[in-house]
């Protein structure tokens, strides 16, 4: 599975929905799919993207709030997940795409890629519902059923360490930021 | 018993919710506890718990993002463990943060280990440009609180109150 193909297959989910990615890759992905006011690019703070998603999903409890989080970044704050689980905000659901890599970097492995499991991290962190996918089909089956159930999820979608060939797009950080802001607010 | 002084701790919390504060994200240290146990009480607020302090960092961001007004109370130790978060989210997207940090590690400091961290707050917050001002006596309480609230929105960056020994510790 690729993170492309995975971000297509379910973006008309995320139309309506508040989006917070990570840097890099998954950005420049979802951008080139189509960006919308209610998506915002976390394009530094490595680890952030899943706190932030905690904040607003604890103060829009009426949305629907997907974070999409890389292994590289997760790592940077595995005592997030102990945070986001206390708090169990129903209306998250955290996907983390994890290829192995720092891909952005020049693509050196990360400790999944000697087994580290992240799924299994998120259980003991106190997720509810936790579930490693490595199929498209799979990967949309999970993301379906994580929006329809209405609890905290963390899917973990294994992809290939592939990216789009740039990651600078031509949305400024301030102009998401203030249309993000805006669209939430309104 | 411990010293901390509750009459400084409610003023604070006060002046918190008056200039509009709803959510709060803290870390436990000594200094903090009455302030953790007054929003902890407090229907009207939201109290988030931190594994590491930086976390408080995307989640006041979020908040913010969102509409609501939101506090950080931290150590200075976790101010300093909190800096990238603090740059490359709060400053690079211009996110107001009010961030209230124990001062330890001044005048008066007896534990040996608070003592690095203390040296340094004052030059990291300068060299990272965040405005901050020490709160030591109770009537500086509410008026900086308000005016650092005022400037972290207007501005749209981090500011910084530092909670002294004198105002936090009754047998300074």
């Amino acid at each position: 599975m690729t993170r492309i193909d995975a971000l297509k297959a379910i973006y008309a989910s995320l139309e309506e929905r508040i989006v917070v990615t990570i840097m890099g890759a998954v950005a420049a992905e979802l951008q080139s799919l189509g960006h919308r006011p209610n998506f915002f690019y976390l394009q530094h703070a490595m680890g952030l993207a899943s706190s932030m998603g905690l904040g607003i999903a604890l103060v829009k409890p009426e949305r629907q709030v997907i974070v999409f989080d890389g292994d590289g970044s997760i790592l940077m704050n595995l005592g997030g997940l102990t945070t986001l689980a206390r708090y169990r905000p129903r209306n998250l659901v955290h996907v983390i795409f994890d290829n192995e890599s720092l891909l952005s970097v020049g693509g050196f492995p990360t400790a999944t890629a000697t087994g580290s499991d992240l799924a299994g991290i998120a259980a003991a962190a106190g997720i509810p519902r936790t579930e490693t996918v490595t199929t498209l089909a799979a990967f949309t089956r999970a993301f379906d059923e994580a929006l329809a159930a209405g609890d905290l999820t963390t899917i973990v979608a294994k992809v290939e360490a592939v990216g789009p060939s740039a990651y600078v797009t031509d949305l400024s950080l301030l102009e998401n930021r203030f249309q993000f802001s805006r669209s939430l607010r309104s | 018993m411990s010293p901390v002084s509750i009459t400084s701790s409610r003023a604070i919390y006060d002046a918190l919710k008056a200039s509009g504060v709803r959510l709060m994200s803290a870390l436990p240290e000594t200094w903090l506890v009455h302030l953790i146990r007054m929003a902890e009480e407090d229907p009207e607020m939201t109290l988030v718990r931190l594994a590491k302090e930086e976390e408080g960092v995307g989640i006041s961001a979020g908040a913010h993002l969102a509409g609501v007004k939101s506090a950080m109370l931290m150590q200075n130790h976790g101010f300093l463990a909190s800096i990238n978060g603090i740059v490359s989210c709060a400053q690079l997207y211009q996110i107001p943060l009010l961030m209230l940090i124990s001062y330890r590690g001044e005048f008066g400091e007896r534990d040996p280990w608070q003592t690095a961290g203390g040296g340094v707050t004052e030059d990291v917050l300068r060299a990272l440009r965040i405005p901050f001002s020490s709160l030591d006596r109770a009537d500086q309480v509410a008026p900086r609180i308000a005016k650092a609230q005022t400037l972290a929105l207007s501005a749209n960056k981090p500011v910084a109150l530092l909670l002294c020994r004198d105002l936090m510790w009754e047998d300074a």
